[in-house]
């Protein structure tokens, strides 16, 4: 890996380069774009430092096999776009399950089906939430820039340690092929698999611990023989049909996540003290979001943005507290407004989206038009 | 026989999820024993080995036994297995899949891991049916034969496992049946000792859901009828393929020594400079 601190970046690498920071070793993808420059980066650096790359032979296998390596204890990463992140939900519903640390990146492409291979979208907002059958919990997180490719990638795989969960990277197609000249920062913070606490005879990999704690994930060959399945199970991982402990099994998996939203879900909030408008954006629309406040704020208007880092578990209490004090929201999105849904949801108030799908960038001057057509 | 259940209690989880789920006559529970013999026989232990399985009747076999076990999505366990193996390198993997889990849904896994010879040892129990779900017919229904699915008889043209793996390049490739226990923890222990991609099919009778349909008899009579139509490896080769009838090989059918994938990528490891396990 290259030791500059200043570096020329593109998105895709960048977040390769979060990945091998991290302390990610293993990485299994297939092809396709453009999330490829991912696999490409990692099949150079992944042998230098030991570390494994495997091309598998369709995005199923890479979701099952980066599911392995993480349950032989190595951090795992895999990579798609559109309908890869199809093909994985499956797969990326058993990690859900099985509560397998994991991270996946999804680089969005404009849907449905093979749609625009070559342009960018954010139509996977609710599928990243949604995509895989039944309850389940997952962690979305949505980055902005180059900088953000990287020390979100490392996050990423902190919060998948540290709640035994999927996470995933869901970068915009512009984000991820986008070039910025970046300082990577000289400190991180990284999260590494917890030692077990108990002996092998009291091991329990899905114990309900008082307080919420999480049951350290104990790699196999460890002398801690145990089930995993995507069953529903009990506390020692095998199936289950018994009413309580289906409850227990399922609700363990939701409240992991609800019970710490407040170190989950991360948001940026600009200009938004004394506004009238705040504008919900995320990852490449946040950038023409923010310029859009800028130019509101010359022309006398009060905009502010909030920027969801963490796309879910949704930040629906900022937006709650933020909708006491604004009057309207705008909601730019490269759909049809999945994130809209989201701000309807959380706040009674007034509510506009702007769209695009056709794979261009949503201009500052498609989210002024409709702020100065809101008349206030 | 006292020597045999000991063995299988050894490896047993007696206080998880029995009884199980296998119908009266069924010949998985065969094939486990052969498994948990063979295993006995390679020295390896428990921890040592991860077990891991596909859905379907065979899946619930990594229920049962106290190795590390994983039991996966339908058609998957291949891939999750690759992960694990090349993760850690010094754990033996067996991976066990019905004829569906393996053939159908997993064939694109099943066909990649031959290709790329990697260290896993696959046990396929075949019972020509999806018998979980009710009876449907697997690609490996002989023709005209009946399932819930196919009430007028199959019209699909079967899969020969052997056949199949054998094509895509897997080092090791042995048949046995339910009948040939002795036969098919032979070929097991070899298949697990191996370097490289192994597949062993293990012929097993569904007299429920495959044998009922087709007027196959008891699950003895099925038993029967892989005694009688099982034919070694080199008398196979030896009749005149006109006169061939319902006869299939049993044995080891092929054993290469090729570098499996792990050799070829450590190799890739030390040339960039790395360090590996």
């Amino acid at each position: 890996m290259k030791k500059h601190k200043d570096l020329v970046l593109h998105g895709n690498e960048a977040c390769a380069m979060g990945a091998l920071a991290a302390g990610m070793r293993f990485f299994a993808g297939y092809p396709i774009t453009p999330s490829t420059e991912i696999a490409e980066f990692l099949s150079v650096e992944l042998p230098k430092v030991g570390g494994t790359f495997i091309q598998m032979e369709d995005e199923i296998s890479s979701m099952g096999a980066i599911i392995g390596a993480s349950l032989a204890g190595v951090k795992s990463l895999t990579a798609t776009s559109g309908p890869g992140f199809s093909l994985m939900q499956e797969n990326l519903g058993y990690a859900s399950m099985a509560e397998i640390p994991c991270v996946l990146v999804n680089v969005m492409r404009g849907g449905p089906s093979t749609g625009m291979p070559t342009r960018p979208s954010q139509g996977d907002v609710m599928q990243s939430r949604w995509g895989t059958h039944g309850p389940h919990p997952i962690i979305v997180l949505s980055p902005q820039s180059v900088l953000e490719c990287y020390t979100l990638t490392i996050h990423a795989f902190n919060l998948a340690e540290k709640y035994r969960s999927p996470v995933i990277m869901l970068i915009d197609g512009i984000v991820g092929h986008m070039w910025e000249n970046i300082q990577l920062p000289e400190k991180i913070e990284v999260i590494d698999r917890p030692e077990p606490t108990v002996p092998p005879d009291w091991y329990n990999p899905y114990d309900n611990l008082p307080g919420g704690e999480i049951v350290p994930l104990v790699p196999f060959g460890e002398g801690y023989r145990y089930h995993v399945t995507g069953m529903v199970h009990d506390k020692s991982g095998f199936p289950t049909l018994v009413n309580e402990e289906v409850e227990q099994c399922l609700d363990k998996l939701i409240y992991k996540i609800k019970n710490n939203l407040h170190d989950i879900i991360r948001i940026e909030e600009y200009m938004l003290e004394d506004a009238d408008i705040c504008i919900v954006a995320h990852g490449s629309v946040a950038r023409s979001a923010r310029e859009a406040v800028n130019i509101a704020r010359s022309e006398g208007l009060k905009a502010g943005m909030l920027r969801p880092i963490t796309l879910w578990p949704f930040p629906r209490f900022h937006l709650e507290n933020i909708s006491k004090r604004v009057k309207l929201f705008v909601v730019p999105e490269m759909n049809y407004g999945q994130v809209y849904g989201e701000v309807l949801k959380s706040c009674p108030k007034r509510a506009v989206r702007v769209t695009r799908v056709d794979g261009e960038l949503i201009t500052p001057a498609q989210i002024m038009e409709k702020i100065e057509g809101a008349a206030l | 026989m006292i020597r045999t259940s000991e063995t299988m209690y050894k490896y047993l989880r007696p206080d998880k999820e029995f009884p199980h789920v296998w119908c009266p006559g069924c010949g998985i529970g065969i094939v486990m024993g052969a498994l948990v013999r063979a295993i006995e026989r390679t020295g390896f232990t428990k921890d040592e080995i991860v077990l891991v399985s596909g859905i379907g009747c065979s899946g619930r076999m990594s229920t049962y036994l106290d190795f590390n076990t994983l039991h996966t999505t339908h058609g998957r366990a291949l891939s999750f297995a690759t992960g694990i193996k090349l993760a850690n390198p010094k754990l033996n993997i067996i991976v066990v899949m019905g004829d569906g889990d393996a053939t159908a849904i997993g064939g694109n896994h099943l066909i990649h891991s031959c290709r790329r010879n990697i260290d896993l040892t696959a046990l396929v129990v075949n019972n020509n049916i999806y018998g979980m779900t009710g009876g449907q017919y697997s690609p490996t229904t002989p023709m005209e034969h009946k399932a819930s699915t196919a009430q007028y008889g199959s019209i699909e043209k079967p899969f020969d496992i052997c056949k199949l793996v054998e094509a895509c390049g897997a080092s090791f490739v042995a048949r046995s049946t339910t009948y040939h226990s002795k036969m098919l923890d032979a070929l097991l222990s070899r298949g697990i000792a191996k370097k490289g991609f192994s597949v062993v099919e293990a012929m097993s009778q569904c007299p429920v859901q495959y044998g009922r349909r087709n007027k196959k008899g008891s699950p003895v009579d099925m038993m029967m009828w892989y005694k009688d139509n099982a034919i070694s490896n080199p008398a196979f080769k030896k009749i005149p393929p006109g006169e061939i009838g319902e006869q299939f090989p049993v044995g080891i059918l092929v054993d290469l020594d090729e570098p499996d994938y792990l050799e070829r990528y450590s190799q890739i490891v030390k040339n960039a400079g790395g360090d590996r396990l």
